[in-house]
């Protein structure tokens, strides 16, 4: 991992660098995608099918 | 066995805390549904079957392990058992692709599609869950193995194949059927993160 290759510019380095930073900018982008529907408010169906299983399983009441 | 009272009482505590956990990653499971379904409608259905195969298999599930991945492994397989019903395997992904590059030109498609969600739907299946899963979901490789239900090696090297494919994807601007701007949603993706990562 940490070959020194300081002294010579290879020409390969600055391709991994800007391919590191392209992938680092589609990771933003996938999380910012992920996480734009996480941060929607869940739709009241949600809660009720929750609430109507668990009266239909016979746990708590009014939960 | 005694009274049934103190058995019931830890029945319905545990259940109580089941529910609470769950209830807290409908959104992950909603966000997961979308990107494994593209349409928003379909999607929810998605989750909310997810939400309630997960409720009536609660006394399978250990508390304290993974509840997350255990709900997106139960979320991936209902979709492709659905998907297996009413699909030919083999077409699938052609016809997600094509399917989605047409939905850019419906006005009244519900989903907002963009350059990202494109070069995604454009990935063979296996790789665009593997990203997903690892790169915006936060999984690691060994949870996502899990949820997948291969082997650990395997999804990193799906990741990877991903990684590489969808950039080649967006820079060469695949995703537009006449090619045009090419290169451009990675400069907009590049210009995007830079503008993200000076708000943090």
């Amino acid at each position: 991992m940490m070959i020194d290759r300081q002294t010579k510019p290879p020409r390969n380095s600055a391709n991994l660098d800007e391919t590191r930073l392209r992938q680092q900018a589609i990771g933003v982008k996938l999380r910012q995608m992920f996480d734009e529907v996480v941060n929607e408010p869940v739709p009241d169906e949600f809660l009720e099918i929750l609430r109507r299983a668990d009266e239909r399983g016979g746990g708590g009441k009014g939960a | 066995m005694g009274p049934s009272e103190p058995a019931s009482k830890a029945s319905a505590d545990r259940d109580k805390a089941f529910q609470t956990e769950l209830v807290a990653l409908i959104p992950h499971l909603r966000a997961f549904a979308r990107t494994l379904c593209g349409n928003a409608a379909a999607a929810d259905d998605l989750a909310q079957d997810t939400v309630l195969k997960a409720w009536d298999a609660r006394e399978t599930f250990a508390m304290g392990t993974n509840m997350k991945a255990w709900t997106f492994m139960i979320l991936r397989n209902q979709f492709y058992s659905e998907k297996r019903r009413s699909w030919r395997q083999t077409q699938l992904d052609q016809e997600a692709a094509e399917r989605t590059l047409v939905a850019v030109d419906d006005p009244e498609s519900p989903v907002l599609l963009d350059e990202l969600r494109l070069g995604l739907a454009m990935l063979p299946p296996e790789q665009r869950e593997a990203l997903i899963l690892v790169g915006a979901g936060g999984f690691a490789y060994e949870e996502a193995a899990e949820i997948c239900q291969c082997a650990v090696g395997t999804v990193k090297s799906r990741v990877s194949r991903a990684r590489r494919a969808l950039q080649g994807i967006l820079e060469s601007g695949q995703y537009r059927r006449d090619g045009s701007a090419a290169g451009q949603a990675m400069d907009t993706i590049l210009a995007d993160a830079e503008r993200l990562s000076t708000i943090k």
